[in-house]
């Protein structure tokens, strides 16, 4: 056991987050309470991330003059790699919830069991 | 001056048969009704039982979700499971977590000479102020183009999913299909209040993702952030004044134009950049001064790019939701 | 600043346990909002704010009327069930 834990708070809250999640993922038989664990885990992938690049006392990386040096700012690429997710997030997002119609039109439930079931009988 | 009727007078007058009919012991048509307290309704058990073995026996038809005991007993082996397997998935994360360095400090090895390079000559080689723009939008640019593309097949493939055929529908379907096509067509009703608000808030909503895009080389924001902003702006008109007045300036053909010319700018615009690069040639784009508008180079027409096909495509999402199809 | 931070890393984790354990589903999709919401807020707190215009517009907004109409589509927005018999 390492002494940062209660100094990489923020870390830990991603780590509890991916967690809970997770256990949405596998516990919950319905499939929009899936698809929003689904997004917590992603949010949680994020904080880890822009917890990654934050330096304490720096500022954002937007140049406060002409020639900026590396003391004055925060890291970067974290922020850079989390726009790309977030925006990547929402269309897998939407592309789960169209699917999720889809099955509602069909079997008329979002109970994954159910659909199973159903599935099982109709061979 | 009165005068007490009699009995049988009474009994003869209107008031005595309007007060008869409106205590209910009398019907006028029928004659005198007869009032019987009920026998309260009583279902015995054996009934009860009856009924819920045939709505069990439906059930089972049906869906065949009557569980065995096996599945039962394995429900509960999983939930007991899948609870002990995220405990110690927590658990090993946290324990991961607290031998990493602190967070905050500089001796993190991702503050390594990539983010050294991006912060100290971004603005010199990309005239972004911006240098997460600079980086996402110029050195990382093939990346964004692969983004934009993900949005883009996600419409696409939405479509397919809850493309509505109008006309396999409108003949021969049934009622239920039939009401999903009247709400679509028919909602969202006219709602005054949420007119109102919508016909003060949408100008303003609209122009902010504007001024976003437009200032994605200069302060937070670009094109991903104000194209979900103008997205919303639109969802909202779309739903306070219906889809007659949004279908005369956004069908499928005006996203099918907005998508394809601004990924087709961006792949060509990037093209010569690309080139220019490899071949060491001088760029024809000017720089410009930080912090002008009209400055750092290609960067502020792709986060137009980005931000029509953003936008578009999230006007298209919640179309194709609603809807089904344009 | 760092009782704030506190604060707010304590509601998201509420927020996460809340949207699990909700029984309806309107309620578990506005309880995600303000999830995304106090994200945003942590990301400006972060120094990151790109992330938190791009988390307030797309995470709050646009994913948030995505999921309600889906729950409008399929019909689990209703006066008197409130989505409760849906959710079984």
């Amino acid at each position: 056991m390492g002494g940062n834990l209660l100094i990489n708070y923020g870390e830990a809250v991603a780590a509890i987050l991916f967690g809970i999640g997770f256990g949405n993922l596998l516990l919950q038989s319905n499939l929009i309470k899936k698809i929003i664990g689904l997004n917590i885990m992603d949010s949680a992938i994020y904080l880890f991330l822009a917890e990654k690049g934050y330096i304490a006392g720096r500022i954002a990386p937007i140049a406060i003059d002409n020639s900026p040096h590396v003391e004055d700012y925060i890291n970067p690429i974290p922020s850079g790699l989390v726009l790309t997710g977030i925006v990547v997030s929402v269309s897998v997002t939407a592309l789960m919830l169209s699917l999720t119609i889809r099955l509602y039109k069909r079997y008329h439930t979002l109970d994954l069991d159910e659909i199973s079931q159903v599935l099982k009988r109709e061979g | 001056m009165s005068r007490k009727k009699t009995e049988r007078e009474y009994k003869r007058s209107f008031a005595y048969h309007f007060f008869r009919w409106l205590n209910g012991n009398e019907d006028p048509l029928m004659g005198q009704v007869e009032m019987k307290p009920q026998k309260p309704y009583q279902e015995t058990p054996e009934e009860i039982r009856r009924k819920i073995r045939e709505r069990n026996a439906l059930f089972l038809r049906f869906y065949g979700v009557v569980k065995s005991r096996e599945v039962r007993n394995f429900e509960r082996v999983y939930k007991i499971a899948s609870v002990i397997f995220c405990s110690i998935l927590i658990a090993l994360l946290l324990l991961t977590v607290s031998y990493l360095p602190p967070v905050g400090s500089v001796e993190r090895p991702i503050n390594n000479e990539v983010a050294q390079r991006y912060i100290e000559k971004g603005l010199e080689e990309t005239g972004a102020v911006n240098i997460v723009s600079g980086m996402i939008l110029d050195y990382r640019a093939f990346d964004t183009l692969g983004e934009s593309h993900v949005l883009f097949t996600a419409t696409v493939t939405v479509l397919i999913l809850l493309r509505l055929d109008k006309k396999k529908d409108s003949k021969n379907s049934s009622p239920m299909e039939r009401t999903e096509i009247d709400d679509q067509v028919y909602e969202p009703q006219n709602d005054a209040i949420l007119q109102g608000a919508a016909f003060i808030l949408v100008p303003i909503i609209i122009i902010f993702g504007i001024y976003v895009i437009l200032n994605g080389h200069l302060g937070p924001g670009g094109g991903f952030s104000g194209g979900a902003i103008i997205g919303a702006g639109l969802i909202l008109y779309l739903n306070a004044f219906g889809f007659q007045k949004t279908e005369r300036f956004f069908t499928e053909k005006t996203y099918k134009w907005i998508s394809f010319s601004a990924l087709s700018f961006y792949c060509v615009a990037k093209s010569y950049s690309f080139y220019t690069g490899a071949n060491h040639l001088e760029s024809i784009i000017p720089k410009g001064a930080p912090g002008a508008i009209l400055s750092s180079g290609l960067i502020l027409p792709l986060n137009i790019a980005v931000g029509l096909v953003v936008a578009s495509t999230m006007y298209a999402f919640f179309v194709m939701f609603r809807k089904g199809g344009f | 600043m760092t009782v704030f931070t506190y604060l707010l890393m304590g509601f998201l984790i509420l927020c996460a346990i809340a949207v699990s354990l909700s029984k309806n589903l309107l309620n578990s999709i506005l309880i995600y909002m303000s999830y995304s919401l106090i994200m945003s807020i942590i990301w400006t707190i972060l120094e990151s704010p790109d992330l938190a215009i791009t988390e307030a517009a797309v995470g709050a907004g646009v994913t948030s009327i995505l999921f309600f109409v889906t729950l409008k589509k399929i019909h689990a927005i209703d006066e008197k069930s409130g989505g409760r018999h849906y959710n079984e």
